[in-house]
């Protein structure tokens, strides 16, 4: 597992499952997303990376939610199965 | 009898506009919260002898605010804004109750008495799951009522509900378990306060504890008396390091998920295997097919508001024009009324409503992209092209509807999440070429360009206004975000909600508000501003006793006579004079008096340029864009020294002007009517009009450069 820790959303494809490990509290952006649900220990599962790379379409806590990876580097994830 | 005064939260996406467009119906009323951007929605009914006054707060997803939205709803849900409410109804979507459950929790600590109503209970049928409601209401500890919003149009067991709660007061009693050092921390601060005779809810208290450094010194400073022990007390969670977020968001998190696992149940009937969205996001998000049906939806969209507008703009037109012909022989006894009722009053309503359809088409298809879930897909396709320079994917609707009219445009810009990018779309849209600026290409092009260039360069022209306004609003954008609108960029948080039909209700009722807004706030300034001009224009009469005789003096033949006095009439007025007067600050852009006051009589709305040309040039106001009169007129028009006033450079400097500038009041009406305040406004027509004489000015020295 330790190769894959230090994973950011930018390294989401598609039909991946991942899971969050930490999360970065001095970020600004941190607590909006913690607050959507991705807060440690979440599981979570890529649906969709939009046709030009960027956002990717995200199924966590049973809804779909939109991030934009480079505002979500404060979360930290590792792939999961 | 008094009323109540009851308010409906909850998520966006939760169902809640839904719900309230169920309760309230054509009673809504809409209007701006004081000070900022974000509107309010208020509505009443009436059930069982009790009156309640409904308010509609802003879609949030946490009381922590981090939009102005957000911050405004959480005011009204905590009775900063409007007193505090005698209940919330809680809009608790069935299917997604792990983060709806999240701010349940934050509601419920303000100790406002609460009623869940639990929406979409039949699309969670379709997952083959259903909520055990009994469950729901002993762990929460208020009334629960599950409700089909747009089947069930009386909503009897909810309003049933409302009144019984209204009584009993029924306040939510949950347990999320915080930390025990968090509990003894602020139970501690709580017994000390009540010691100094300060009576604060631990949830107040943790609220207060729990904002961000800057705000907490805000608070600080607001309540001096108690900053000590409140310096204190967040000391000590700091040094448990029980003060970050993540604490006080993961036990609420934990919470809702095991409230979730003891009330989901399997429903009697399984689930589909693939869902409609799932099969529906296949193409409508594919890499190809989704771009190419985005695309083709958009066309739709906006080749409706041309093309069904229309008619519909010229039945209007027509139906004014009847008007001003069954009124003028009332009034043609006093020459200055029938100007002041026929060419200021009635124009002026005429002008305004005749943006009408075009808003209520646009607004009916957002309407439907909204209601059916295609908005937030169509977001998610376009983010990428239009994020880099700080905008979001939605913005791609308020920028199409741009090119048919500002006006609608700058009204969708509310389906921008947070008032910030809302701003930035509103204060850009205006540069868009909209389908006003066409009679003015058309004119130009058609007696400059394309009798000497040819059709290939006159189309090229064409297609090259269109994009100057988009090329120029990226960088104005950029600049706006970075530079005026510093505050911090939110992260995109774009749900992507289950398909669903649109409800003919909701679409219904969007059309009759934003309709009611146009007419009531920006149409009252449009014809204000309306008659201002007129006055402008038509003051001080010249109006000599014998027109006729008045032109043979200068050597007018007399069939031309009546022009004459048209052109006298403009030269002579306000307006004629202050162009006159401030044409040597056109001079640079190589525009003469008689182009400046034709731009300053285009202030209401760029298209009137037309006509006013007509009158400057001495051929009346009834000529239009493809008139052959008017083009060899302006061909002929000369500077006192004999130049020709028009080189092909005059016309591009003032395409070019009127493609930038902001000679339209009913968008800056609109604007007024929409940031809340005239500031932005007057902003916007500054910086337009900045642009656009730039523009024309450079554009007048390339003409010297290249020397045509």
């Amino acid at each position: 597992m330790s190769a894959v820790a230090g994973m950011t959303f930018a390294d989401l494809k598609s039909g991946m499952s991942a899971r969050v490990v930490a999360v970065d509290e001095n970020c600004l952006d941190s607590r909006r997303l913690q607050e959507m649900g991705f807060t440690v220990g979440t599981q979570f599962s890529v649906v969709k990376v939009a046709p030009m790379g960027d956002p990717i379409e995200i199924l966590v806590r049973g809804y779909r939610i939109c991030l934009r990876k480079n505002e979500c580097h404060c979360i930290q994830i590792e792939s999961v199965g | 009898m008094a009323s109540h005064l009851v308010i409906v939260a909850g998520n966006p996406n939760a169902g809640k506009t839904t719900l309230f467009n169920s309760l309230t119906g054509s009673t809504q009323k809409v209007a701006n919260y004081p000070g900022v951007t974000v509107e309010s929605v208020e509505g009443q009914y009436s059930f069982d002898g009790e009156t309640i006054r409904c308010v509609d707060v802003p879609g949030l997803y946490s009381l922590k605010a981090a939009s102005e939205d957000e911050r405004v709803a959480t005011d009204v849900i905590l009775g900063r804004q409007e007193g505090k409410p005698e209940l919330v109804v809680y809009v608790l979507d069935a299917t997604n109750l792990e983060r709806n459950l999240f701010l349940f929790t934050q509601i419920a600590e303000s100790q406002v008495p609460m009623v869940i109503a639990l929406t979409m209970p039949d699309r969670l049928q379709a997952k083959g799951k259903r909520i055990d409601v009994e469950r729901l209401r002993s762990e929460l500890g208020v009334p629960v009522v599950s409700v089909i919003a747009h089947q069930d149009r009386k909503l009897d067991a909810l309003k049933r509900a409302i009144n019984d709660a209204l009584r009993d007061r029924p306040i939510p009693s949950i347990d999320f378990g915080l930390p025990v050092g968090m509990q003894s921390t602020i139970r501690e601060l709580s017994e000390r306060l009540a010691r100094i005779g300060v009576d604060a809810s631990q949830a107040e208290i943790r609220r207060n504890l729990y904002e961000p450094p800057e705000l907490f010194q805000l608070f600080l400073e607001d309540f001096p008396e108690i900053a000590e022990p409140f310096t204190e007390a967040r000391n000590r969670l700091e040094a448990e390091d029980l003060l970050r977020p993540s604490v006080d968001v993961t036990s609420r998190y934990e919470w809702s998920a095991k409230i979730q696992s003891l009330v989901l149940r399997d429903a009697e009937k399984p689930a589909k295997t693939v869902s409609i969205t799932d099969r529906l996001d296949k193409v409508l998000t594919h890499r190809f097919w989704g771009l190419t049906i985005f695309v083709l939806v958009m066309y739709g969209v906006f080749q409706s508001i041309y093309t069904v507008a229309a008619p519909m703009m010229a039945g209007i037109e027509d139906v004014f024009g009847r008007l001003q012909d069954a009124i003028r022989p009332m009034v043609s006894q006093n020459e200055i009324l029938e100007s002041f009722i026929i060419d200021g009053l009635i124009a002026g309503v005429g002008g305004m409503l005749v943006f009408l359809p075009q808003i209520l088409i646009l607004f009916f298809f957002i309407a439907v992209l909204e209601g059916s879930g295609y908005l937030a897909r169509a977001a998610f396709l376009m983010d990428r092209l239009l994020g880099w320079c700080g905008l979001n994917g939605r913005a791609f609707i308020p920028f199409l509807s741009s090119y048919a009219c500002a006006i609608p445009g700058i009204m969708a810009a509310r389906v921008m999440p947070d008032s910030k990018s809302r701003l930035a779309t509103i204060l850009v849209a205006p540069l868009m070429s909209c389908s006003a600026r066409l009679p003015v290409y058309v004119l130009l092009i058609g007696t400059f360009i394309e009798p000497q260039y040819g059709a290939f360069w006159a189309g090229f022209s064409l297609f090259a206004m269109h994009l100057l306004g988009l090329v120029v609003a990226i960088p104005v954008v950029y600049v706006l975000n970075r530079k005026m609108l510093k505050a911090r960029r939110l992260p995109f948080v774009l749900e992507l909600p289950p398909y669903q039909w649109p409800k003919w209700r909701d679409i219904w009722l969007t059309l009759v508000n934003r309709g009611k807004v146009f007419v009531k706030t920006a149409g009252t300034i449009i014809v204000f501003m309306s008659i201002l001009i007129w006055a402008a224009a038509s003051f001080p009469r010249f109006s000599p006793a014998d027109a006729v005789a008045e032109a043979a003096k200068v050597g007018v033949p007399e069939e031309r006579a009546e022009q004459w006095v048209q052109e006298k009439q403009l030269e002579n007025s306000v307006l004629g004079r202050f162009g006159k007067a401030i044409e040597p600050v056109f001079i640079p852009a190589g525009f003469d008096w008689r182009i400046t006051t034709a731009i300053l009589s285009a202030f209401p709305a760029r298209e009137t340029i037309v006509p006013s040309l007509g009158i400057i040039f001495s051929l009346g106001g009834e000529v239009d864009e493809s008139s052959g009169d008017l083009q060899s007129a302006m061909k002929r028009a000369t500077w006192p020294d004999g130049r020709p006033l028009f080189t092909v450079w005059t016309a591009i400097g003032l395409m070019v002007f009127f493609a930038l500038c902001a000679q339209c009041m009913a968008t800056l009406a609109t604007v007024k009517r929409e940031t809340n305040s005239w500031k932005w406004a007057v902003f916007m027509f500054c910086y337009m009009t900045a642009l656009a004489y730039v523009g024309a000015v450079a554009v007048n020295y390339l003409g010297k450069l290249f020397g045509a």
